[in-house]
């Protein structure tokens, strides 16, 4: 019986209690902020969304190599040793043209390690995390600056060089076998046991 | 009366008694779960630390009226394994018995929609047409979870009105009429006159009555708030356990009527508890124009006073639904018959043998 | 077991029939994507079956493809409510496989990040409590504190939930300076909010009623399963891996480990379960005042390898994570990626012993019962 008596009363207590806490939360001003037309201010670590600048890319691919979800394509062309294509804000010379430099932003899981093995700070996460988009391929960014004709232009230089290069390579290959027979026609004969010795040691 | 004077005023009865019958639903009631459903959004809100419905209308104002509008537009879906009849017509039910229980209800010394002798008992035996509507409902669904929560509903409600109408029971033992307009008559202006202070009885009686009519009162609200299949005793409706009970299968504008339905029964008890023991349509003070001499200010005040007693107790209907956790269904029942109703029985002893001092 | 008997169904000879209930994987209450078969007997529980499953991620043979320090991102998302404490794991693994010697400063860190975690964890935990069970709202009150703990997290490292923070050797920034300062004021504003929830929540007779004496777990049945954490230690048995096993700075501090006394109903029941995740909660506040004020000067990068190349090996090495012992196992083959990661995860093993708790009780109960193992299906799956 004492039981009894003591649940209801405990019931009827405690529900009193948690009826005050309610209540005075009634007073308490709102901790919520109305989004749309009040924005939260982010701290200055914040993780969004990346951006690139490509006048410091030099094209190392460290980036890309850091990405768990392998999120970052990058193509790069070698440059002719004639162009000059400038330098990075510290001071290095860059000798590679970045001709494909896409990051999905659907893959990004925003880990932030790609930043860290960049050698000049050229990729680093901004404050903008509102960029939503109705279709998926739109979440593909792509940040070199070189017209697409200027990228064609320039595989096309490089593979063009590269051509050269084999044909001068296989001409001066020709050229350097010839001489060898011409050589090896003038030399004189020499003794076979000298050079044994001269070949073992 | 109302119906006099609208009678004088059209000269056709059938007119007036039109007018009467449809007024408190229109003018009062639909209003009424329009600005129930956003209070509770509101207070709620505010009760957790947050804001509620800010951005339609100034601070959410017309946050139900887009509600409507858009449950309107929903389609009707009945499911094809359904039993279509009883489908359709159980959100007619419980519609027809929340609202049929307004036309007894005292709004203010000029109007009531229908002077009956048997008020209170007409009030609990046409709620009591929403458990035939729950039962519908739930197995028309073809639905497992529907099923179990209609059954549930059904035996909490039965339960439930039990200590409801002890406690009626004994109002009736004091004061000897059940017509409501009578009760509220009794409970002239004046707080002191009222049931849960004791009644127009005065004395000895008056002082040995007023702790038992505060349990009383505790009683019929806890009561009244399962009938109504509110927390802690939505069972029926536990989201986090069926997934919205006897009403899961229903879209649009049925699911409408089952959600304005259970406002205005909200009301409708909140009413019952204001009239029986807290003086119904009465001031606690005396009357405004009683003082400025103009007859015609006092039915405005009574019904002020009683539509601010109304929206109290809905208002501590919510405090307490966002307050306490839900009640499992055997301890539903254990709390109901081993708690309430032996303590309503003590309750109708002892004022029975207070009566007789 | 429960004080329903089925007896009395089986002995009538009213024929019955086994209900099988299926509260499927999209559900309100089963936190996270989890199927649990029910087999009822009107109202009772005969069996729970659960099926897992599908949240299943391919972890292990991700981390077996990237290189050492790529894989801590994944091992963020295992345990998404409890991210430091994963890293942490790792991170502890990989140095005791290749010996580093962190700086005392980062150990500091980490256990102030990894207390912080805790009392996020268990915020979740009670709030989905709460509204499992009915009442909404401490889920926002447990929410509104966890926002402040997530900007501490926010303002240090860049991320609110998954945060790439504690790396192999040690950990990726420095605090914020503002941190040590918002802390401070964070445990200040949040004892008196502790004892609001108590008065809100715990102490509720409503509230008891529902969770006392369901879901016993027995002491002797826990460690036979190997339930770990705030499980373990409800059923009374004191079992703290900060003070058992001890990793990092532990040591240094001065903490008690609370255990369930049965206060409302018998030892190791729901109530049990979850007032010990309240309790854990004042505790990680003493640990947190006390690494503020003795936090030592030191660089937190130094001891970060350029390239992690371990030697050949293996390794198992566990913590404490907020819902058990979370523990890694590590082959290394000398090479850059890993040849194998296996995870040990608490919520796997402790949903063993569900059905276990389950059996006699009702449908309303397994609700109960589930919230308070506190169980989160990104560990059990990976």
């Amino acid at each position: 019986m004492k039981d009894y008596i003591l649940n209801f009363w405990q019931g009827l207590f405690t529900i009193l209690i948690g009826m005050k806490v309610t209540f005075r939360h009634l007073f308490v001003p709102a901790v919520t902020i109305q989004y749309p037309t009040v924005k939260p201010q982010m701290p200055e670590r914040e993780r969004n969304r990346l951006y690139v600048n490509m006048d410091d890319c030099i094209g190392c691919d460290q980036c890309a190599r850091a990405c768990p979800v392998n999120c970052i394509e990058i193509d790069t062309v070698k440059s002719l040793p004639e162009e000059d294509l400038g330098k990075t804000s510290n001071g290095k010379k860059k000798a590679l043209w970045v001709t494909t430099f896409n990051i999905d932003f659907a893959k990004c899981c925003y880990c932030q390690l790609c930043v860290f093995p960049c050698p000049t700070e050229c990729i680093y996460m901004t404050d903008v995390y509102e960029f939503s988009e109705f279709k998926r391929e739109n979440l593909l960014y792509d940040f070199v600056t070189l017209l697409p004709e200027e990228r064609i232009q320039k595989k096309k230089n490089f593979e063009e060089m590269q051509a050269r290069k084999e044909i001068e390579k296989v001409a001066a290959a020709k050229k350097a076998a010839e001489e060898k027979v011409a050589a090896q026609a003038n030399k004189p004969a020499e003794p076979k046991p000298d050079s044994k010795e001269e070949n073992k040691q | 009366m109302m119906y006099d004077w609208l009678n004088n005023l059209t000269g056709s009865p059938i007119l007036a008694m039109f007018i009467v019958s449809l007024l408190p639903l229109f003018v009062f009631i639909l209003p009424f779960a329009l600005f129930a459903v956003l209070m509770e959004r509101k207070v709620s809100a505010h009760m957790q630390d947050r804001l509620g419905p800010m951005r339609t209308g100034y601070h959410g104002i017309l946050q139900t009226i887009a509600d409507i509008i858009k449950l309107l537009q929903k389609e009707d879906l009945v499911p094809t394994a359904t039993d279509k009849t009883l489908f359709n017509f159980a959100p007619l039910l419980v519609f027809i018995g929340s609202y049929a229980a307004f036309a007894a209800i005292p709004f203010s010394g000029f109007f009531i929609g229908s002077k009956i002798d048997l008020g209170i008992i007409f009030i609990v035996g046409v709620t009591g047409l929403v458990v035939a509507g729950i039962l519908m409902a739930g197995w028309a669904s073809n639905n497992k979870y529907s099923l179990l929560g209609a059954m549930r509903s059904a035996a909490q409600i039965i339960s439930y009105e039990i200590p409801t109408l002890l406690i009626i029971l004994t109002i009736i033992m004091i004061t000897g009429t059940l017509s409501l307009y009578d009760l509220s008559e009794m409970q002239t202006p004046y707080f002191w006159n009222w049931m849960i202070l004791g009644g127009p009885a005065v004395g000895l009686q008056k002082i040995l009555l007023i702790p038992l009519m505060i349990m009383g009162c505790l009683i019929i609200y806890t009561s009244t708030l399962a009938e109504v299949n509110r927390t802690p005793f939505d069972i029926p409706e536990a989201e986090s356990e069926l997934v919205s009970g006897y009403h899961t299968e229903y879209s649009g504008m049925k699911f409408a009527m089952f959600f304005l339905a259970e406002y205005a029964n909200m009301f409708a008890v909140s009413a019952i508890v204001a009239v029986l023991f807290f003086g119904g349509y009465q001031s606690p003070f005396g009357y405004l124009g009683n003082l400025l001499g103009l007859k015609w200010l006092i039915p405005i005040e009574q019904f002020s006073w009683f539509t601010a007693k109304g929206l109290f107790f809905v208002f501590v209907q919510m405090w307490l639904r966002w307050t306490l956790p839900r009640f499992r269904v055997d301890q539903l029942m254990a709390f109901c018959w081993k708690y309430l109703i032996p303590f309503s029985f003590v309750i109708l002893l002892l004022v029975g043998l207070i009566t007789l001092i | 077991m429960s004080q329903y008997s089925i007896q009395n169904t089986k002995d009538s000879k009213l024929k019955t029939e086994e209900m099988v209930l299926n509260m499927g994987p999209q559900h309100p209450s089963t936190h996270g994507v989890l199927r649990l078969e029910l087999k009822l007997d009107g109202e009772i529980i005969l069996d729970v079956v659960p099926h897992i499953g599908y949240l299943h991620r391919c972890f292990e043979k991700h981390a077996e493809a990237m290189t050492y320090p790529q894989v801590i991102p994944y091992t963020d998302r295992m345990d998404y409510l409890a991210s430091m404490y994963n890293e942490f794991g790792y991170a502890l693994a990989m140095e005791r496989l290749m010996k580093i010697e962190v700086p005392e400063r980062v150990e500091y860190i980490r256990v102030i990040m990894g207390e912080f975690q805790r009392i996020a964890s268990h915020l979740v935990a009670l709030g989905t409590y709460g509204a499992d069970i009915g009442a909404f709202t401490p889920f926002l009150f447990c929410f509104r504190d966890r926002e402040r703990i997530l900007h501490l997290f926010e303002i240090t490292c860049g991320a609110r939930l998954l945060y790439n923070y504690i790396w192999i050797g040690g950990v990726s920034h420095d605090l914020h300076p503002d941190f040590i300062r918002l802390a401070k004021e964070f445990i200040k504003d949040f004892r008196p909010n502790l004892k609001e929830l108590n008065e809100l929540l715990s102490y509720n007779r409503i509230f008891i009623e529902r969770t006392a004496n369901v879901g016993v777990l027995p002491v002797d049945t826990a460690i036979n399963y190997g339930v770990s954490g705030p499980n373990l230690r409800a059923s009374g048995m004191k079992w703290d891996l900060r003070r058992d096993d001890p990793y990092s700075v532990y040591h240094k501090f001065d903490y008690e480990i609370p255990i369930g006394s049965g206060e409302k109903g018998k030892t190791g029941d729901c109530w049990d379960r979850y007032f010990i995740r309240v309790r854990e909660m004042e505790e990680s506040l003493k640990i947190i005042e006390q690494a503020l004020d003795t936090i030592p000067e030191g660089d937190v990068t130094s001891a970060i390898p350029k390239r992690v190349k371990p030697p050949e090996g293996q390794i198992y090495t566990r913590v404490e994570n907020p819902r058990g012992e979370l523990g890694y196992f590590i082959i290394s083959d000398g090479s850059l990626n890993p040849a194998r990661v296996k995870v040990r995860a608490p919520s796997f093993v402790t949903m063993q012993v569900f059905p276990e708790l389950c059996k006699g009780f009702m449908v309303a109960d397994v609700v109960a019962i589930l919230g308070s193992i506190d169980i989160v299906l990104g560990e059990i799956d990976r």
